[in-house]
């Protein structure tokens, strides 16, 4: 099928604005973004410039805007889109160049919410044992493959920069729902304050845009009983 | 310093955000009931050519419909601030500009506030 491409162009050291370049691209209804996207660059445009690596839905390189919806180009069939396709970079970002943003800020909050197990207690002889009930309080929110698909759907997060953001408090609340992790009153600092959990406004997008398909949007909300508990 | 870690050390350990989070629950749920009590009894239970001054002050002379209309008053005004504030912390980014907003939206609420009050506790029934 021929796709009409409209992919949003942005080369910092030659153009003072962001532009649309667009491309008629052949491509099989079953290919995926982006291998269309590669069929432009290896083809049509050498200079067109994106994220990508494992190609599998894994690693979380080319998630993107596509349709004004964030997803991962190497997860998304030409088929699904239609044969009419807007590709931006996602949004809150600064754009270093066309579909490539700067990831820096994102993973700043990543690392504030300290997204690793923290336990003093001498370390028992066997493993630190877990029932499957424990494993399942926080099970959903370990597939986070930090692609920024949820933290750059958030409106906001689009408006407010500072905001922690859902990715950074998905991977908080896989800590703090952890039975073997004891540093929940930390993490609590972080995401109770200001700029934490408190900036959601339930507004769903991060749960459509992840594509591991984690219930974005109910973490954050199990998150902020939890801490209401805590606290109160 | 990272942009969430001075975000974060500008309030430490408060549970302000907590708070008024989980007070936006609270007083939602009771306006949902205060506020559809007063629209049903103001305009649907009673017709519109009724709801005049001596209807008023035939309510007010029971303390019940006075405590009634402050509670549904103090809760509606600071639930809606309360969103405003967080309105204008979510959109208005300029330093200036949302002291500039934040200064309108608290005298508004305050002089609303004190009116209303001021009129639920002191309305006194003129003969007509």
């Amino acid at each position: 099928m021929l796709i009409q491409c409209k992919v949003r162009r942005f080369n910092p050291t030659v153009d003072k604005k962001p532009y649309f370049s667009t491309y008629q691209v052949e491509a099989e209804p079953t290919d995926r973004v982006l291998d269309m996207l590669n069929t432009i660059k290896w083809e049509l445009d050498g200079t067109l410039t994106y994220r990508r690596s494992c190609a599998h839905g894994v690693c979380g390189s080319d998630a993107m805007r596509i349709n004004g919806r964030n997803r991962l180009a190497c997860k998304v069939l030409v088929r699904d889109i239609g044969n009419k396709m807007t590709i931006e970079p996602m949004m809150g970002f600064t754009v270093l160049r066309d579909l490539v943003v700067d990831m820096e800020p994102f993973f700043e909050k990543y690392k504030a919410v300290k997204p690793y197990l923290i336990n003093d207690n001498p370390a028992p002889v066997t493993e630190r044992l877990q029932s499957p009930e424990e494993l399942e309080a926080y099970d959903d929110t370990t597939k986070c493959i930090l692609c920024a698909a949820c933290t750059t759907a958030c409106p906001p997060f689009w408006s407010n920069p500072d905001f922690v953001g859902p990715a950074a408090l998905v991977n908080a609340h896989r800590f703090i729902f952890d039975s073997r992790d004891k540093a929940g009153a930390e993490r609590a600092d972080v995401i109770s304050s200001r700029e934490g959990v408190w900036r959601c406004r339930t507004v769903f997008n991060c749960t459509d845009a992840c594509p591991r398909g984690i219930q974005v949007t109910n973490a954050m909300e199990e998150v902020k009983r939890k801490l209401l508990y805590d606290r109160a | 310093m990272s942009l969430a870690e001075r975000a974060i050390q500008r309030r430490p350990g408060t549970n302000f955000e907590l708070w008024s989070w989980y007070y936006f629950r609270i007083s939602g749920v009771l306006l949902l009931f205060l506020a559809l009590g007063h629209v049903y009894i103001m305009h649907i239970a009673t017709p519109i050519e009724q709801v005049d001054y001596a209807f008023v002050a035939a309510r007010y002379a029971r303390p019940f419909w006075r405590t009634y209309d402050l509670v549904l008053l103090l809760l509606a005004m600071s639930h809606g601030v309360n969103g405003m504030r967080l309105i204008i912390h979510d959109y208005v980014r300029p330093r200036g500009w949302r002291v500039f907003a934040h200064s309108v939206l608290y005298s508004a609420a305050l002089i609303f506030t004190v009116l209303g009050a001021l009129v639920i506790l002191t309305f006194q029934p003129v003969e007509t």
